[in-house]
């Protein structure tokens, strides 16, 4: 009974484990690259910039994620081009 | 004979280096090893006192090094147990008495006549720990079950890549099975899948160790501790042996982490 109820007013809340798995992951993507998360932001700006000069780029849908690969990590940028206007 | 340098190091504070370095020489001295503990805390020594030997130290690793005495008069046999003897650390000094160099010849000299050498890092990333790593066949790194613990062991991990060391063997402290359970710890497998290294042994919370500390008589010297157990299941991987991992939870539980270990990202 006690652990149904428990269940109960659980669900829905994130338990801390998983908070603290995801926030570990986080944090050690930026540790690893020695990249903080401020100087990830220049980064995405300046290439959005630069790009930017050259071709029409949809900038709401510009994704910058740091993906992990075994104990490496790599940074995927993903830029939608806009459509040409005629 | 041609020892086994075995470092285990943690990078955080209060996890639980001594306590494992105590154990570990004891359960491999139990499974008939010549083993040598160093304490490579230099100035903030404690491997003696969690052994119970803190009254028989006449000599010290600066002594050795500093050329006072013989490396053998430094070494303080364990009466309790054939096999197990323990190089403690000086006190009054501070790390900059020990080099990394001065830790290798050593660790050279004791190859020869023992079966492990095991050194008690102590906790940060400066002059200690390199001391600690540089004369390391193998590096176990002891992480606890939180946050802070398990991201100086990430930071531990690259400094060892770093270095060209073999990959580390991670030792899993202090976990609570009941609160992995509720969903308010980290379990073993989250650990794995952050830190991506080799799993060597999971050892419980457990109240005897505590207590076995305050006797200075390890907690795997005696039966019926439940870290006593974990840590003579490590020495026996350390050795080579196939060990199934203490099932601290409903053996579908445990088998759950480690497969989610394997099958996630």
């Amino acid at each position: 009974m006690m652990g149904l109820l428990e269940r109960l007013f659980r669900r829905g809340k994130v338990n801390s484990r998983q908070i603290a798995k995801d926030r570990l992951q986080m944090v050690l993507i930026h540790d690893r690259s020695d990249l903080s998360p401020g100087m990830l932001d220049m980064i995405r700006d300046e290439i959005i910039a630069l790009i930017g000069e050259r071709v029409p780029i949809n900038r709401e849908g510009v994704v910058f994620t740091l993906e992990q690969d075994g104990r490496e990590s790599r940074l995927v940028a993903d830029i939608p081009l806009a459509p040409r206007k005629r | 004979m041609t020892g086994r340098v075995i470092t285990i190091t943690s990078g955080k504070g209060g996890v639980g280096k001594t306590t494992a370095t105590a154990n570990l020489g004891v359960a491999l001295a139990q499974l008939g090893h010549k083993v040598v503990t160093i304490d490579a805390d230099v100035g903030l020594r404690n491997l003696d006192l969690v052994m119970g030997l803190e009254n028989r130290i006449v000599y010290d690793l600066v002594d050795v090094i500093e050329g006072r005495c013989k490396l053998r008069q430094a070494m303080i046999r364990d009466k309790r147990l054939e096999g197990l003897y323990l190089l403690p650390a000086a006190q009054t000094r501070d790390k900059t008495a020990v080099s990394p160099s001065d830790m290798v010849l050593i660790c050279d000299e004791l190859r020869s006549e023992s079966d492990y050498i095991l050194i008690d890092s102590p906790a940060g990333i400066e002059r200690g720990f390199r001391n600690a790593i540089a004369p390391a066949d193998e590096v176990i790194i002891l992480t606890n079950p939180e946050v802070s613990s398990v991201r100086d062991s990430d930071r531990i991990i690259g400094l060892l890549e770093a270095d060209e060391k073999a990959a580390p063997s991670l030792i899993v402290n202090r976990i609570k099975p009941e609160m992995v359970e509720k969903g308010e710890m980290l379990a073993i497998g989250d650990v794995l899948d952050v830190l991506m290294i080799k799993l060597i042994g999971i050892v419980p919370e457990d109240e005897q160790v505590l207590i076995s500390t305050n006797r200075g008589l390890p907690a795997a010297l005696a039966n019926g501790s439940q870290a006593g157990q974990a840590f003579r299941n490590i020495a026996r991987r350390i050795g080579g042996e196939e060990v199934p991992f203490l099932s601290l939870e409903r053996e579908r539980g445990l088998r759950g982490w480690l497969k989610r270990a394997v099958g996630s990202r």
